[in-house]
């Protein structure tokens, strides 16, 4: 909590106390700590002198400010509509069932957390998703898995 | 004037200041344009587009709730365009609207069925996505339900609660098809910082934001045989009923509002003006007791500004805003506590009637009072000392149910033992009453005379400007408040939320040396509380305040203090303001609340 406190303090000393400095602070938290938690949207609105459900409401407006704690790994598949024509359905499809969840989630080992997103800029080679900052284009099935299996021998190498 | 803008709507010709909108010009010459995210009190919003109008020349439909006018414009307002694409919009908010009207609190009485009614919304809409939705009901607050089934995004709420209240409890998160009006992390109602002031209830075009209902109980308790009823009824209920019962705004009902509570089966049809003059005098008496410890006895304890502690909206908000300021709230409860923890220990006993069976009713111009009764706080008689609030519509409601044709009703009286009041009471209906009841009474006491104001009217503290400070100089007094002497009474009144955070963040920056301040949760105080009829509107509170004003003049008693039921209770039962039983009975503590 006053790690929180710290953090949040030192992002609006930099960032500025105004409505504009909202996002960057935002920014700065998810940077940090990959999510945004309750506790730093409090000291958030603390520090802007706004309400704690108009940061809530900004923060949800955008796919990559986080309110849940996410996955070591965060991929994010493309949902937009080119890549859906490309096939992102089966995409998802084949991670839900190589990684044992479903859309939304987080694997019970606390790895993967498994999301959509917006158009990525990648609509030629769609679909396309991202793998925390990697991204990856012309998938397939068979592609993914392959990635996906990439992943996790490199989690078992490092343990 | 030169400014003025001349346009045709309909083919009819008018002629408006420049800046209005066509909305604004077509309401000049009695054309009615639907609309349902716009309300008079708040800013524009655009985003239903059910006032879309069409201008001559131009293939774009114009939203005239957003638009201003232009010279030489030509709107129509009801070409075939226009009602097609105003159909298809009621269409598609239905589309995602649990529409069960036959089942909702608010049918017969919303914005969406009424537009839906009159465009005529058939089976072979667009498909409906109720199902897909996953929507949820929040009815764990003792106030406010929301349901976002019922919710169409308007967005008047989530305005009302930033610009009247500065609160923000409410807001848009999510985007696109996920969209909704949510609270910190869609958390209920009752853990967040909303105030339950119900200003959102009162603007809300449909069954989304909706007071919680107790008529149920209220009418099992009428139907029991064991149970004695009690009901009281605050200022400014009396000045509003009216309005749902189908009289124009500004009626004075009080004596039809007492048959027609007789009618429904109250075995005591009593009063929460009592309870107002008495606040005033334990009120008074500590803003008094606080002046004599700051000014005589340096005691730096003790803190200045004294605020008010009526309007529980107001409680909440100061509880989650300023917890470093709670110091400064009275002590005192509010009337309606005050009333409730009387009941069922004086009156109890003087009407010979057990505690345990009395059930204490009250209604209400308020949807926080519910909240209020629920505080574990308030049982100070031992048992529960409200037991259900019902608010001005409810009361409207109970009376339709039973039959009653209201405005044929003979006037009636207040039973007594706690049915008398002043005009003081009165006026805590309106915006700075309070204030002006507590002068009334609080010079008298220092000084022996009366308020030097024509006709005990101090209307420096009357109307409707946002903050308001008076200072009164205080001479000649009794010698026991010598201390007073050539002392500058420094007041501030204030309604509405934003207006009180602006008052009370000067308060915390040592920036405002008031003495006392007086502050009301909703625009207009009570008159405008969000448990009154809707709509309410800038016009209604006006006219709702001078009939406030009225009935104070009509009182032949017109200050707290002479209130002969009031001074009884102290002879019989109280024995001295602030003394052992006010403590024990009328005065209360606050608690911090979470930022969220
Ligand atoms: S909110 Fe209005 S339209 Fe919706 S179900 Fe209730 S009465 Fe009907
Ligand atoms: S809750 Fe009511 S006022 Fe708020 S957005 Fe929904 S329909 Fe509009
Ligand atoms: S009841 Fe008052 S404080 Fe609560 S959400 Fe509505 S407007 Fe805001
Ligand atoms: S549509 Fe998928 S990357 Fe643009
Ligand atoms: S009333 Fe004009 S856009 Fe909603």
């Amino acid at each position: 909590m006053a790690e929180v406190k710290q953090l949040v303090k030192g992002l609006a000393d930099q960032h500025g106390r105004t409505m504009e400095s909202l996002l960057p602070i935002l920014q700065g938290i998810v940077h940090q700590e990959q999510h945004i938690s309750e506790d730093a949207m409090v000291e958030v609105a603390r520090e802007l002198n706004i309400s704690a459900a108009q940061v809530y409401g900004t923060a949800t407006f955008y796919s990559f400010l986080h309110t849940k704690p996410l996955g070591k790994y965060v991929i994010r598949v493309c949902k937009t509509i080119t890549c859906m024509m490309h096939g992102k359905n089966q995409v998802i499809k084949e991670l839900e069932s190589v990684l044992k969840i479903n859309l939304g989630e987080t694997t019970h080992d606390g790895k993967f957390t498994l999301l959509e997103t917006n158009c990525l800029g990648q609509c030629h080679k769609g679909p396309a998703m991202l793998i925390n900052d990697e991204p990856y284009t012309e998938l397939t099935p068979e592609k993914v898995r392959e990635i996906i299996m990439k992943y996790k021998h490199q989690e078992i190498s490092a343990n | 004037m030169s400014d003025k803008i001349n346009l045709k709507i309909d083919n009819i010709a008018v002629s408006i200041k420049s800046g209005a909108t066509i909305l604004e010009a077509a309401k000049k010459v009695n054309i009615r344009i639907p609309t349902l995210c716009y309300h008079e009190d708040l800013c524009v919003a655009g985003n239903c587009r059910v006032c879309v109008v069409e201008q001559v020349g131009s293939d774009r439909l114009l939203p005239a709730c957003a638009m201003p006018v232009n010279e030489g414009m030509e709107i129509n307002t009801n070409s075939m365009k226009v009602r097609n694409a105003r159909k298809q919009i009621v269409e598609l908010l239905v589309s995602e609207h649990r529409a069960d009207c036959t089942r909702c609190y608010k049918n017969g009485k919303c914005e969406l069925q009424e537009l839906s009614s009159e465009y005529i919304v058939g089976e072979n809409g667009f498909i409906d996505l109720v199902a897909h939705k996953g929507y949820t009901i929040d009815n764990f607050s003792p106030s406010i339900i929301k349901d976002d089934s019922k919710c169409i995004r308007c967005q008047r709420c989530v305005r009302t609660c930033d610009q009247l209240q500065s609160i923000s409890a409410l807001t848009v998160a999510h985007k696109g098809e996920h969209m909704k009006v949510s609270s910190f992390f869609d958390k209920p109602m009752f853990e967040v910082v909303c105030t339950n002031c119900g200003q959102c209830v009162n603007r809300c075009p449909t069954g989304a934001l909706t007071e919680k209902t107790y008529l149920d109980e209220v009418w099992s308790a009428l139907n029991s045989d064991t149970k004695h009823t009690v009901v009281q009824t605050a200022p400014a209920v009396r000045i509003a009923l009216g309005e749902a019962l189908g009289m124009p705004p500004g009626e004075i009902v009080t004596g039809k509002m007492v048959s027609a509570l007789r009618r429904l089966g109250f075995n005591s049809v009593l009063d929460t003006d009592f309870t107002a003059d008495l606040t005033i005098i334990e009120e008074g008496n500590e803003l008094l007791q606080r002046l004599k410890k700051v000014v005589k006895e340096k005691d730096d304890s003790v803190k200045l500004p004294l605020t008010t502690s009526c309007s529980p909206g107001w409680v909440k908000f100061i509880e989650h805003a300023f917890p470093e300021l709670l110091p400064n709230v009275s002590t005192a409860k509010s009337p309606q506590q005050m009333f409730g923890a009387l009941v069922k220990t004086f009156y109890a006993k003087k009407i010979e009637v057990k505690p345990e069976n009395i059930v204490s009713v009250s209604i209400m111009p308020c949807t926080a009072k519910k909240y209020e009764a629920d505080r574990p706080e308030m049982r100070s008689s031992g048992f529960k000392d409200v037991d259900y609030v019902l608010t001005t519509r409810e009361l409207a409601l109970m009376i339709k149910q039973a039959g009653i044709d209201f405005a044929s009703l003979p006037d009636d009286e207040y039973d007594s033992i706690m049915g008398e009041s002043s005009g003081a009471a009165v006026i805590f209906g309106a915006t700075g009453g309070v204030m002006e009841a507590a002068l009334r009474t609080a010079y008298e006491v220092v000084t022996g005379r009366e308020v030097p104001f024509d006709g005990l009217n101090i209307l420096p503290v009357r109307g409707m400007e946002n903050i308001r400070a008076v200072s009164i100089k205080i001479e000649n007094v009794l010698p026991e408040w010598d201390f007073l002497e050539g002392v500058e009474l420094k007041t501030c009144v204030a309604h509405g939320l934003s207006n009180a955070k602006q008052v009370m963040e000067a308060v915390r920056d040592g920036k405002a040396d008031y003495h006392f301040i007086e502050i009301m949760a909703c625009p207009g105080g009570c008159l405008g509380g969000g448990g009154q009829p809707i709509p309410t509107s800038p016009a209604i509170r006006k006219k709702r305040s001078e009939a406030i004003y009225n009935e104070d003049e009509l009182k032949p008693i017109r200050k707290s203090h002479e209130n002969p039921e009031v001074i009884h209770l102290y002879e019989e039962f109280l024995k001295e303001p602030l003394g052992e039983v006010s403590h024990q009975l009328l005065h209360t503590h606050y608690t911090e609340r979470n930022r969220y």
